[in-house]
């Protein structure tokens, strides 16, 4: 059996810590104070970076799922799972923080008429509804083909929730990231960039833990059974 | 502290705490992980000991 490299465990918590400490360092004494927003901008940079990583979580979800139907990779099914219970973890944090932020730049806490927002929370809750989906089916080969099949469905929406803001004529949620490419630079855009990494690195150690929990589990379970 | 600071420091302060309470849930999830293994282990020792008590068939 071929082993593909992984960077260890430890590894990725050390990165993850001081990525995150840094973006923090660099939040709130690099970033210069933006002239339109004032201090409340400063949300931008880690609502900005986890709705990335929560599409890239439910990305990869959607990629072991297609694993799994194509190449029968034994180990995709858990891990499409694991990479979207990320993605709606990290999805409830833009909602969170994007609500935060709506509350003290448009003076509500949600806006129906937004359809950036309205398509994220389709996007969310459509991926919580795979848990339901999940939990309903008992373990097997049956439950992980239409577990991957609802996986690969869901990533449709992460494009139209990206690109439908971009095609509308009339909006208040800022639009940062253009055709003609991001709206900011300087120190804004290093800012936003030791974000990003500081994110996706913290998603994936998080990926990385909670799979090895999971393996854990289910080897246990066979133990338990060859006891029985 | 002005409206805006309390706003970003608790935008932040969610984040932590989101991701602080899915270290706890893994924790717990691990302890009891933790206990599963003893118990096997347990079990195993007390098969080994069973094992070595058994009389040998003479004859």
């Amino acid at each position: 059996m071929s082993r593909t490299y992984r960077i260890p465990l430890p590894a990725l918590a050390a990165a993850s810590l001081v990525l995150v400490t840094t973006a923090l360092a660099f939040v709130f004494f690099v970033a210069p104070t933006d002239a339109d927003q004032g201090f409340s901008q400063r949300i931008f940079y880690f609502h900005v970076s986890i709705a990335f990583t929560a599409y890239a979580a439910f990305g990869l979800g959607a990629w072991k799922a297609l694993r799994h139907l194509w190449k029968r990779d034994p180990n995709a099914d858990l891990e499409s799972y694991v990479g979207i219970h990320q993605g709606v973890i990290f999805g409830a944090l833009v909602l969170l923080t994007g609500s935060i932020w709506a509350r003290i730049s448009w003076g509500h806490w949600w806006l129906w008429s937004e359809n950036q927002l309205v398509l994220f929370l389709v996007l969310f809750l459509f991926y919580a509804a795979y848990f339901m989906l999940r939990f309903s089916i008992d373990p097997g080969p049956q439950r992980a083909n239409l577990c991957a099949v609802y996986a690969l469905f869901g990533v449709v929406l992460i494009p139209v929730s990206f690109l439908a803001i971009r095609l509308a004529q009339r909006f208040i949620h800022p639009v940062v990231f253009t055709r003609h490419g991001a709206e900011f630079g300087g120190w804004i855009m290093v800012t936003y960039l030791v974000s990003q990494a500081a994110m996706l690195v913290l998603a994936y150690t998080l990926y990385r833990v909670e799979l090895s929990g999971k393996r854990l589990d289910a080897r246990l379970r066979e133990l338990r059974r060859a006891y029985a | 502290m002005t409206t805006a600071e309390k706003y970003v420091t608790a935008a932040y302060c969610v984040v932590f705490a989101l991701v602080l309470l899915y270290v706890v849930i893994i924790a717990l999830k691990l302890q009891r992980l933790e206990h599963e293994v003893d118990e096997l282990a347990d079990r195993a020792v007390a098969t080994d000991a069973e094992e070595q008590r058994e009389p040998a068939k003479v004859g």
